[in-house]
């Protein structure tokens, strides 16, 4: 007899339906398919000019018919594609009936509609002309500027329960969300949850903001060999949307209406940095605590991790911090452990990256196949791991650990597992 | 009573009428007072500017403090009063297990380049290489550090330490509700045993009112409490900057560490409801699953003063002849921090044992002792959610 419940005596996380969207493609099938070739998103930046910036390169996202339209209907757009293809999958037909978690980048007011507004009159300057003009702006200005509004759209929708969560924690969000979506299940608030990250907010202001705080890589000279994590001559993460979706669903409600399990959700856990504002505590102790959270929440013990999916963002401080956090946590195994990072091909996704790099070690469990580090020529040598490099790998994974460390500390990790643990 | 009871053990509380929930027990329970308002600086936009405050006393550091803008400074530092008054300032263990939701919004933008490229974008036909020109070379680096949503729940850990989890909620009103809604959800259930929620708005920046005046919401012209604005120029929103923080614990958790809480958290109902013709109803059955069989209750009322919203909601609380109060006469609007305010007066009321006086002449005297309030906070465009709050026994 199956058992519904985990080693705490909670429902079972089953994930049921995934979706995904990145400068891939659109859909698992397009992404996994150039992923496990190794094949690179990230290219020149031609949705605004890159006059004068010291990064002209960018995963984005420019095939969808929002791609030119602004972050926030981008952002509906890829969360809202990834969405409807993970429901596709799970089988749910009409109204989705149960929560939705939304991790998002934060909304502001855009260039575009600055300055249209701004042309509008003629009478005092900055920002006292804009109120006089702003009452008069259309209802898809106000909403581009509304925290809540692409998962209130998104939520009638898909028919969600309830008030839907917009959440940011950062690089964390992801995973986050997909976190929100499991604490609900266990609490028995409802049977299933939709969890998406979705980023379309790669914009000029965006990407300079990044680059004035030394973030972002400017090797622009060969755009798909510019993320390089764990490599030695890294020197940043290249900006990147994209977006995924999880259909959670509780282990019993999945079978009693015969859908097909694609993994499970073991373990979430969290912890904060209290030590500076982009970079970590140099002991390493709130990564390996999120780690060690995860796993104990998962009941697994670290030697049942098969396959590490790396935060692995290609600056030089996370992928030194992560070898050195993971390290402790699995010890003399972590130089064997075959660890990846998806942000070699596809760029740092921001708030979609921990849905995205979910749903990717979810498919690397299903399919058999890791995805590699691509561009890894040039090792660090401070860093001793199994990173696959440059080629995929056949294994038989039965769960992975997903590390998401974000920009202000908020630290999420994911284990996930093929079977019910 | 269990002991997974939800109880509020410290409140965090910055408005235009003071700082601490004793000084606004004080001006709010003596008759009503004046509210503080500042009708000239956003003319014709009125807004309920912040007190003085000695960031020191909260944010020790000055590198810390300089690394914010008033926003992320201001809930920092509400946060701080909040975790004094629980008795968990400075305990390690106890705020390196804490969890924290935050409601956010975004953080303040840089007002002078933001004009100097719209004045600049008049004569320049090339507006997007104006932009990179502009924003590479006059946009301070860490600013965008003080303009990330996360970044005050960031903040939080690094002045406070609070260390346990850090997520952040947005979505206007609607991201406070769900943060209480979370807390409480993850006590009651056992997935956690004492957490931050809170959230802070500074309407003191022309970026802020510009967020509401998109859609039109904002009041013009005199001031006026926030139940008589309807047919008055505007939408009806005066905004206020301030800050709520709440420490949320359970029962058995405060009482092992012998903490006397405010009030018990009995309730909390979010919801997304549509804003059509059967929106009064709506709220009617939200208010009747949030204050189930509870009687002689004090609404403690975040209504926003935008025009259909806030008529649905006094639609509502007439039909249940309730004895109401509602704060934004007196502090304004402070969107992602609106429904930690209700929740907050709430609780000091009850724990008081005394309602608030009448916050303007429409509202009734409260007689006899109080045991229960209910929180209230419609969006002013979407979602909507009520909080029960009791005596903690």
């Amino acid at each position: 007899m199956t058992k519904y419940t985990d080693h705490l005596g909670r429902p079972v996380v089953a994930v049921t339906g995934i979706g995904v969207v990145t400068s891939l493609g659109v859909g698992k099938q397009e992404n996994w398919a150039a992923l496990t070739s190794g094949r690179s998103g990230i290219h020149p930046i031609t949705r605004f000019p890159v006059d004068l910036l010291n990064t002209r390169i960018a995963g984005t996202v420019d095939f969808l018919g929002s791609s030119n339209q602004g972050a926030t209907a981008l952002t509906y757009e890829l969360a809202e594609t990834a969405a409807a293809e993970a429901i596709g999958q799970s089988g749910l037909a009409g109204a989705f009936d149960g929560p939705l978690f939304l991790a998002s980048p934060p909304v502001e007011l855009s260039w575009h509609s600055r300055f249209a507004m701004y042309g509008q009159s003629d009478e005092q300057e900055g920002y006292a002309r804009l109120l006089a003009t702003a009452s008069k702006q259309n209802g898809d200005v106000f909403d581009s500027v509304m925290f809540g509004a692409v998962a209130d759209r998104l939520a009638d929708r898909f028919g969600a329960t309830g008030l839907p969560i917009t959440l940011s924690t950062a690089c964390a969000s992801g995973a986050t969300a997909i976190q929100l979506g499991v604490e609900a299940i266990r609490r028995g608030e409802s049977d299933r949850a939709l969890s998406i990250g979705a980023d379309g907010s790669a914009t000029a202001e965006a990407l300079i903001r990044f680059s004035l705080l030394s973030a972002l890589s400017t090797q622009n000279d060969v755009p798909e060999k510019a993320s390089k994590p764990f490599s030695k001559d890294r020197d940043g993460f290249v900006l990147a949307e994209g977006s995924a979706a999880l259909v959670l669903e509780s282990l019993e409600s999945a079978l009693a209406r015969g859908a097909k399990v694609l993994g499970v959700l073991a373990g979430c856990g969290e912890r904060a940095d209290d030590f500076h504002r982009t970079r970590s505590k140099p002991d390493g102790s709130p990564a390996i605590a999120a780690v060690r959270a995860a796993l104990a929440d998962s009941g697994l013990g670290e030697d049942r991790i098969d396959y590490i999916n790396a935060h692995g963002t290609s600056t030089p401080e996370n992928d030194k911090m992560e070898h050195m956090s993971l390290s402790t946590v699995f010890g003399e195994r972590m130089r064997r452990l075959p660890i990846s990072s998806n942000k070699s091909m596809i760029g740092h996704t921001l708030s979609a990256a921990g849905a995205i790099e979910a749903a990717f070690s979810l498919m690397t469990m299903l399919e058999g196949v890791i995805p590699p580090t691509i561009n890894y020529d040039n090792p660090d040598p401070a860093i001793e791991l199994d990173v696959v490099p440059n080629a995929k790998r056949q294994a038989d994974v039965s769960a992975v650990l997903s590390n998401s460390f974000g920009f202000g500390g908020q630290n999420t990790c994911l284990v996930m597992a093929r079977e019910p643990v | 009573m269990s002991a997974h009871d939800v109880v509020i053990t410290g409140i965090g509380l910055v408005s235009s009428l003071g700082e601490g929930a004793e000084a606004h027990w004080t001006a709010l329970s003596a008759g009503p007072p004046a509210p503080v308002v500042d009708s000239e600086r956003f003319a014709p936009f009125s807004f309920h500017p912040l007190p003085e405050i000695d960031w020191s006393r909260q944010i020790a550091k000055r590198g810390d403090q300089r690394q914010m803008e008033t926003w992320q400074r201001l809930g920092t530092y509400t946060a701080g009063l909040a975790l004094d008054e629980a008795g968990m300032k400075g305990d390690e263990a106890l705020v390196g297990s804490m969890d924290m939701v935050i409601a956010a919004g975004g953080g303040e933008r840089d007002a002078a380049v933001d004009a100097a490229i719209l004045a600049a974008s008049q004569t320049r036909a090339d507006r997007e290489v104006l932009l990179n020109e502009k924003l590479t070379t006059e946009l301070r680096p860490t600013l965008f550090l003080a303009q990330l949503s996360n970044l005050l729940a960031g903040n939080i850990s690094i002045v406070h330490k609070v260390t346990g989890s850090s997520r952040t909620f947005m979505g206007e009103e609607g991201a406070a509700v769900s943060a209480v809604d979370t807390a409480f959800a993850r006590i009651r259930s056992g997935q956690a045993t004492h957490v931050l929620v809170g959230g802070a708005f500074q309407s003191e920046h022309p970026d802020m009112l510009l967020g509401y005046e998109l859609g039109g919401y904002l009041h013009r012209g005199p001031h006026a409490p926030v139940w008589q604005r309807q047919g008055m120029p505007g939408g009806g929103i005066v905004s206020g900057s301030g800050s709520a923080f709440l420490v949320l614990e359970q029962r058995e958790h405060a009482e092992k560490r012998g903490r006397k809480a405010y009030a018990e958290l009995l309730a909390v109902t979010p919801g997304r409801s549509k804003r059509d013709a059967g929106y009064e109803d709506a709220l009617a059955s939200i208010y009747a699953r949030t204050a189930k069989d509870a009687e002689n209750l004090l609404v403690v009322s975040g209504a926003s003063g935008a025009h259909a919203a806030t008529a649905a909601e006094q639609a509502v609380l007439a039909r249940r002849g309730a004895v109401v109060r509602g704060y934004s006469s007196l502090i304004g609007h402070v969107k992602e921090a609106q429904f930690f305010v209700a929740v907050a007066l709430a609780a000091l009321a009850v724990g008081k044992g005394k309602a608030f006086s009448p916050f303007d002449g429409s509202e009734k005297p409260f007689s006899g002792p109080l045991t229960g309030a209910l929180a209230t906070t419609v969006g002013y465009h979407y979602f909507e959610g009520m909080a029960l709050v009791a005596a903690a026994e």
